[in-house]
């Protein structure tokens, strides 16, 4: 009877309960879709990471990261490659890569760049270039002369398919290389600045330019799940001696995006807090006037021996009913517009620049994890009967004979 | 045997700085199966009376006794416990939860006092019959009567069997029938069950329904007389 009870007071004002259920309707809204957006950033964040040539684990030489000139390359890719064979699991994919510091100049312009030679078949399962290909064709294997270039480069260089780019850099013998290639490829990428920064030709035609012999400047590794990383590349360790060779995650690799995810976490749950707040004070509020309007009331059933706390625990029973009515609808309207824009995303190419500098997308897809459903919920519960013990305990506190003369 | 005993009962409230001596000195003794009046005008104190021998309201002195319990010494908590197990209230106005049907009114006391479902239901229905409402069962209390509330009232207040039932001017805002007909039920009430009624008022009809009638003037008990 106490549920009937408490079930029957909430409709007892429908406009009310309407109003501050619509309240949390829209804060656990709020929560789920604004969270999931701010999800999907961080996600698209670590995924462009990853994708740009990152992969999940690298290896290089031991040097290479502090300074990532061709002297620092890895000697017997054999030794690395043997590793892998043994280490890797199945699904998991690597390739190796060269890559230098470069001048691309044409007759227009000149700027530095990244020269990256690939493998062209292995790249293709590991990093973005073989799907961002939008005008030519993509490297085949042994292509001496090909590059694929950014499409913000052809712009900034004012060039096109077909047209010549020379690359010059320091090869082996610390002289200056340099080999004209023809754009027979040009890419888009999440961001500006990639296409900017890199270009793609062979791994053959940059070894022949640098004079490099089978060397190579690093190893990437895709796995079939991310969270191995850590386990992989202590595996490695372990077989790499890290004297000549530096194994590292993702992780590593990229301590901005990992320190903006980390970042991101405590602001969803700050953003989290910050709704509730103003939610909140609605939830007291409305209780608070449904509780004085009922004096008359408590005093009775105080009169007819109710105890304080069953008092207390009918009203935050009505709350609870409030709330789990408004995180149900909230829930199923949170989940809609995250589905409803899971496959357009949210275009936001007008403020791109700014954006990228944080290594954003352009377009973000809103994802849902499942902590930070759970989270929201939480938050709504928890905190909502938290308030709503406010009232109740004002409820409770009244002396029947005071509570029964209230006019 | 006495059911109720005031002794050299004191009740003063404050308000502001100016000080209303509500009960001045009541001594008043209650027999099992009374079917007591305590009448006066507004102001006399019988209400405050009522709510003091109810376990409502605090005495400032003097000793109240309820069935050999002295009841102004008892906490809030022990006070809810003897208002739930030994005394059955009737207001003026108010008496009933607006979301129970008056089924649902008549068994929460019983719920309260956890008695089993299926015995609750069987009693609250006997004695809805019992005040002439077995047609009411369902309806809410916005849907019945002012004389029909009342009823459903008082069959709460005695569904549980309590020592005694206090009203407090039960037939105030009823018209005069369907007062009468309230008067003549808890006098069924009291002489079938033998429950001890207790009720204020300021109605002639009602104190002519009393066996005794007890006048309170000015926080004091100024008369007292079987009526037989």
């Amino acid at each position: 009877m106490y549920l009937q009870m408490a079930w029957r007071n909430i409709w007892r004002n429908p406009r009310r309960t309407i109003v501050i259920m619509t309240a949390v309707i829209i804060g656990v809204w709020a929560m789920i879709f604004l969270g999931a957006l701010m999800r999907g950033i961080s996600d698209q964040m670590v995924r462009n990471g990853i994708m740009t040539l990152t992969g999940h684990v690298q290896v290089h030489h031991a040097g290479f990261r502090k300074d990532p000139v061709i002297e620092n390359s890895i000697d017997k890719p054999e030794v690395v490659e043997a590793a892998l064979s043994k280490i890797l699991p199945r699904d998991a994919r690597w390739t190796t890569r060269v890559r230098v510091d470069a001048i691309a100049s044409n007759a227009r312009h000149s700027g530095g760049v990244t020269l990256v030679g690939i493998d062209p078949e292995q790249e293709a399962g590991i990093s973005f270039i073989r799907q961002a290909i939008t005008e030519g064709t993509y490297l085949k294997a042994g292509d001496k002369y090909g590059i694929i270039v950014g499409e913000a480069l052809a712009d900034k260089f004012d060039t096109k398919l077909g047209r010549k780019l020379v690359l010059m850099s320091q090869d082996t013998n610390g002289d200056i290389a340099s080999r004209a290639f023809r754009i027979t490829g040009i890419f888009k990428a999440e961001m500006e600045t990639t296409e900017k920064q890199f270009v793609f030709v062979t791994i053959t035609a940059a070894r022949k330019m640098l004079k490099l012999g089978n060397q190579i400047s690093e190893v990437s590794i895709l796995l079939a799940d991310y969270k191995n990383a850590d386990r992989v590349a202590d595996d490695l360790r372990g077989v790499l001696p890290s004297v000549s060779y530096d194994v590292q995650t993702w992780q590593e690799l990229l301590p901005f995006v990992t320190a903006v995810l980390k970042m991101y976490d405590w602001f969803i749950y700050l953003w989290f807090l910050v709704i509730f707040i103003a939610m909140g004070f609605g939830i007291v509020n409305t209780i608070l006037m449904a509780v004085f309007e009922r004096i008359r009331e408590f005093g009775l059933l105080k009169a007819l021996g109710m105890k304080p706390w069953w008092i207390v625990k009918e009203i935050l029973t009505e709350s609870f009913f409030l709330l789990i009515l408004g995180m149900v609808a909230g829930n199923a309207l949170g989940f809609l517009s995250v589905f409803a824009l899971a496959d357009t995303g949210i275009d936001l190419s007008a403020l791109s620049e700014g954006m990228e500098f944080a290594g954003m997308s352009r377009v973000i897809y809103p994802v849902i994890a499942i902590k930070d459903i759970v989270a929201a919920n939480l938050v709504v519960l928890i905190l909502g009967l938290l308030v709503s013990a406010y009232p109740a305990i004002k409820a409770a506190r009244f002396t029947p004979v005071k509570a029964m003369a209230h006019t | 045997m006495n059911i109720v005993e005031c002794r050299d009962v004191i009740k003063i409230y404050r308000q502001g700085k100016v000080e209303v001596h509500a009960l001045r000195s009541i001594n008043l003794s209650i027999q099992k199966g009374g079917f007591v009046a305590l009448a006066g005008p507004s102001g006399s104190g019988k209400t405050t009376l009522l709510n003091i021998i109810g376990g409502l309201d605090y005495a400032n002195s003097g000793s109240i006794t309820l069935d050999g319990n002295i009841i102004n010494k008892m906490s809030q908590s022990e006070l809810a416990n003897l208002r739930l197990h030994n005394i059955g209230f009737v207001f003026q106005a108010y008496n009933l939860i607006p979301v129970l049907s008056a089924l649902e009114n008549v068994e929460f006391v019983m719920l309260l006092q956890g008695v089993p479902s299926a015995e609750r239901r069987e009693r609250a229905t006997a004695i809805l019959d019992d005040v002439g409402l077995k047609d009411a069962y369902s309806r809410r209390p916005a849907e019945l009567s002012g004389g029909q509330q009342q009823r459903v009232a008082v069959a709460r207040a005695i569904v549980s069997n309590p020592l005694i039932v206090l009203a407090d001017e039960p037939t105030a805002n009823l018209d005069s029938k369907t007062g009468e007909g309230l008067m003549e039920m808890m006098r069924e009430m009291n002489e079938k069950k033998n429950v001890t009624f207790i009720f204020s008022t300021h109605d002639q009809m009602v104190m002519d329904y009393a066996r005794r009638l007890v006048h309170i003037r000015d926080g004091l008990v100024a008369d007292d007389q079987n009526q037989g």
